[in-house]
């Protein structure tokens, strides 16, 4: 080996390292920010016992966890039960590998380690683990292995519930997978390029892509909330019909890994949320952060943090506002409004574009951005103020009523 | 459609499903900065609008004279009506004739916290309290002897409002 190649795979090891630090005490924090934001919703205080305000909490749940039996169903599959939780909590967390969390870092160094030999690394290095030339595609890729963890360990379980809520999950998964990759298509035509460096720079010359593409960032979100089996979508716990589901039948620590896959889960949601459509680790109205150096690092590191944050907390302020769907409903949203809107739109911005660039010919990524934004005013005004009103988006007792004239699902 | 589902007819032509959402959400964000309902209970017992009624029965007491005896004369009334069974009564006499409990012990797992001990009571000793916190690291400390119903200090309940006696 090269020194070269020695000292990126040092840099890579130590990004690994805090990445993986950093993500897996966030979810340990967030399952405590979820019990906190539920609490203040209801007027309550949430815990506050253990630590400084319930800080500690994390930390007593895992060790509670740590230390409860372990129970298996008999007649469970037990290579599968014990199988399921790591398969659903590892592409969880390799999904944070890709998202660059930070401007890069001019790093350079030259040194000899004993036994390890000479380690070289000049230039900037990009804040990301692995800055992976596929991109989001990576993402699509290995976000949909989440459901054979669910799937299996439904099956395992040897429990009507489990069974239920893993088939609950596969097929919700299944269905809302296709809007969500055809919500990235606008984001792929916009800025011609899948990997997430090109998507921010892209961004940080023109406008944040929820502007010009707010209908991919809705559909995008709405089905991320369904990835992630969040509420309203959590048809695959749905507490109050399947006992827990697909982890019915776990205890212990096998439990906590599905907890805290769902979590990190939500992580990448909306980290890709916001690296695609709220600039990455960009700061907006400055373009002081696009030159390397550790200050912009550091920066725009909690710049991406804080994004991050308040896109976990809308996605708990959704789940406490929200009831669940009816699991019909969820389809029928699923196959007939929200896949043929994100079609729509990804045809309606490709002829945008065409109109934009080949006919008008406008070239500039700022002018570009507001022209599509316009539109999506406008597009925005037609969807939330003339069809979102029982016209073409209807209830699902009606869907039946109107046949096929109906888009069918409640929204 | 299962067959026998009863269609509601909603209102649809006024109805935005996405508006109504961030409604909710709305509603909710607001909620966060209202004043919080929780008690912090060990710390805080009781509020304003919220306190124990003095008329409460809980756990019993039993009350003493001046020189610190308790004031039973184990006339065996409260065993008597106890409906639970949950009293045990030996009498004893003294050199000069005084009646008192050798062993009064009341089971308070049996007792069903009706109060007819205490209203029964000529002497006024035994009481119910106005108190709720009994937990114990043995089953057999739930009965209390005479002496621990002696050593109780909480206050007792009235059984009956006394601006309201009959309950009217």
């Amino acid at each position: 080996m090269t020194p070269e190649i020695k000292g990126f795979l040092l840099l890579s090891v130590v990004k690994l390292l805090t990445v993986f630090t950093v993500v897996m005490v966030g979810v340990a924090l967030l399952t405590l920010m979820e019990r906190k934001v539920s609490a203040w919703m209801q007027n309550r205080f949430g815990p506050n016992r253990v630590g400084y305000g319930g800080l500690l909490q994390p930390a007593a749940d895992g060790l509670k966890n740590l230390v409860k039996e372990e129970t298996l169903p008999a007649h469970a599959n037990k290579g599968l039960f014990l199988l399921a939780p790591a398969l659903s909590f590892i592409p969880a967390l390799m999904l944070t590998a890709v998202i660059p969390f930070a401007a890069p870092l001019p790093v350079t160094f030259d040194l000899t380690l004993p036994l390890l030999g000479r380690f070289i690394h000049t230039g900037p290095m990009p804040m990301v683990v692995a800055d992976l030339p596929v991109g989001f595609l990576f993402i699509l890729a290995i976000s949909s292995l989440g459901v054979y963890g669910i799937a299996l360990a439904g099956w395992s379980s040897n429990s009507k519930y489990s069974l239920l809520g893993g088939l609950r999950a596969s097929a919700q998964m299944v269905s809302y997978e296709v809007p969500l990759g055809m919500s990235i298509v606008p984001v792929l035509l916009l800025s011609g390029n899948v990997t997430f460096s090109a998507v921010i720079a892209d961004q940080q010359t023109g406008l944040w892509y929820v502007l010009p593409l707010f209908f991919s960032f809705f559909i995008f979100l709405v089905a991320g909330f369904a990835e992630t089996n969040r509420l309203p979508f959590d048809m695959p716990e749905a507490e109050s019909e399947l006992i827990a589901g697909y982890h019915t039948e776990y205890s212990g620590m096998k439990f906590s890994m599905f907890f805290i896959a769902e979590y990190a889960n939500i992580v990448t949601v909306c980290a890709v949320t916001v690296t695609l459509f709220f600039g990455g680790w960009d700061i907006p109205f400055t373009a002081w952060d696009q030159t390397p150096g550790l200050a912009q690092t550091l920066l725009t590191g909690a710049f991406l943090f804080l994004k991050i944050l308040f896109f976990i907390f809308v996605v708990m302020w959704v789940r406490w506002t929200l009831p669940r769907f009816r699991f019909d409903q969820l389809m029928s949203l699923g196959w007939k409004f929200m896949l043929p809107v994100a079609l729509g739109y990804v045809m309606l911005t490709g002829a945008a574009l065409w109109g934009i660039e080949d006919v008008a010919g406008v070239t500039n990524p700022k002018l570009r951005g507001a022209i599509l934004f316009v539109l999506n005013l406008a597009l925005g005004y037609l969807v939330f103020f003339v069809v979102d009103r029982g016209y073409i988006v209807t209830g699902a007792g009606s869907a039946g009523r109107r046949g096929a004239a109906g888009l069918g699902g409640t929204r | 459609m299962a067959i026998g589902v009863k269609v509601l007819k909603r209102p649809e032509r006024d109805v935005s499903y996405v508006r109504a959402t961030l409604k909710g959400m709305a509603l909710t964000f607001k909620h966060m900065f209202r004043p919080k309902q929780t008690m912090q209970y060990p710390e805080q017992k009781s509020t304003e609008e919220w306190r124990l009624s003095p008329r409460w029965r809980g756990t019993h007491r039993m009350m003493t004279d001046e020189q610190g005896r308790s004031k039973c004369v184990a006339c065996g009334l409260c065993p008597q009506i106890c409906p639970a069974n949950c009293i045990k009564l030996v009498p004893g006499e003294d050199e000069n004739g005084h009646r008192y409990p050798l062993i009064y012990e009341i089971d308070e797992f049996r007792c069903v916290f009706c109060g007819y001990c205490q209203e029964v009571c000529p002497e006024e000793a035994i009481h119910v309290g106005v108190h709720y916190e009994n937990a114990e690291y043995q089953r057999g400390r739930f009965v209390y002897d005479l002496e621990r119903l002696q050593a109780q200090t909480h206050p007792v309940s009235t059984l009956w409002d006394p601006s309201d006696p009959r309950g009217e």
